[in-house]
């Protein structure tokens, strides 16, 4: 386990026949009180089917009933009641080709983050843009991993901050909008594969302002975590 | 409480029926677009999950626990079709 944030936790777990994943699927997590009562839900693997280890990402929401205790709570050798690993929709695999468009809204940055190590990891050459967005610079997760892919060949790395920014940011320090959209993005007539994760807000106004752009819905993948 | 994405019902749907139908196509009975289940727009109100079509709101099925086991019960869904990722 280590913490990414004050808010933001990896959580590596040993599952006991654990089949291997595709970059891009989740686990449903369960937890039961002692009364008997269930909360369930789907946590993103952070890993590269390559590492084969089963690496979660977690962000602590307000009242969350898993993430809570996941985050906060959770100490190295308790038991979870894991399923998975499921969803077929959200996933890269090589074949699938690319460019790749990977866009990220805070902790929605950990399917995407599977995705990249396994562009990496697996000799794929397809060409990668990530766009991220961030509250401020203390929510960056993943960042020197990032910077480091960002220096790999074909792989380019934006990053946006919407409240706060590093120090002398030459970037952008607003919201994912069209502009931005349309100049980080690969043009429409490429037909990238793109996928986006994050908070609804930001994937229904990615989504929609890519398909204003001209990509193909079928091609735009979303992830929205509430 | 906002909606997601059919892909969040991935793991309920697979202890109900043994395979992942995600990545799957299927049909809306009511206003016939077709796409992805894993696009569709999924509540997930415990003990159950409601699947309902990203173009009309339609239900499309419904997942509940029922003591361990998993139901579904088809509204709107027309058909599935097993496609290539």
């Amino acid at each position: 386990m280590r913490a990414e944030t004050p808010r933001v936790r990896t959580l590596v777990l040993d599952v006991p026949d654990w089949p291997g994943h595709l970059a891009g699927q989740h686990v449903d997590v369960r937890l039961t009180a002692e009364d008997g009562y269930t909360a369930e839900r789907s946590y993103s693997l952070a890993s590269s089917p390559e590492d084969g280890r089963v690496v979660l990402g977690v962000e602590r929401v307000d009242d969350g009933e898993v993430s809570g205790y996941l985050v906060d709570v959770a100490e190295r050798g308790d038991r979870l009641e894991v399923r998975g690993p499921v969803g077929l929709y959200f996933v890269w695999r090589p074949e699938t080709g690319g460019p790749l468009l990977l866009v990220g809204g805070g902790s929605g940055v950990v399917p995407l983050m599977s995705i990249l190590r396994h562009r990496l990891a697996s000799g794929s050459e397809v060409p990668v843009r990530l766009l991220l967005s961030w509250r401020t610079p203390d929510d960056v997760i993943y960042g020197e991993e990032l910077e480091r892919a960002a220096s790999a060949n074909g792989v380019e790395v934006a990053h946006t901050f919407t409240r706060s920014t590093p120090e002398g940011w030459p970037g952008y320090a607003r919201r994912i909008d069209a502009a931005m959209l349309e100049e980080v993005a690969w043009p429409a007539a490429v037909r990238a594969h793109v996928y986006v994760c994050g908070p609804t807000g930001l994937v229904e106004s990615v989504a929609s302002s890519l398909v204003e752009l001209g990509h193909e819905p079928r091609r735009v993948r979303t992830e929205r975590f509430g | 409480m906002n909606a997601l994405d059919g892909n969040a019902m991935a793991g309920r749907l697979q202890a109900a029926f043994g395979i992942d139908v995600s990545g799957m196509d299927g049909a809306c009975g009511v206003c016939g677009a077709t796409g992805a289940v894993g696009a569709q727009r999924a509540w997930l109100v415990a003990p159950g999950a409601v699947l309902r079509c990203r173009a009309c709101d339609a239900v499309l099925l419904v997942v509940v626990e029922v003591r361990g086991s998993f139901r579904v019960s088809f509204d709107h869904l027309a058909w599935l079709e097993a496609v290539d990722a």
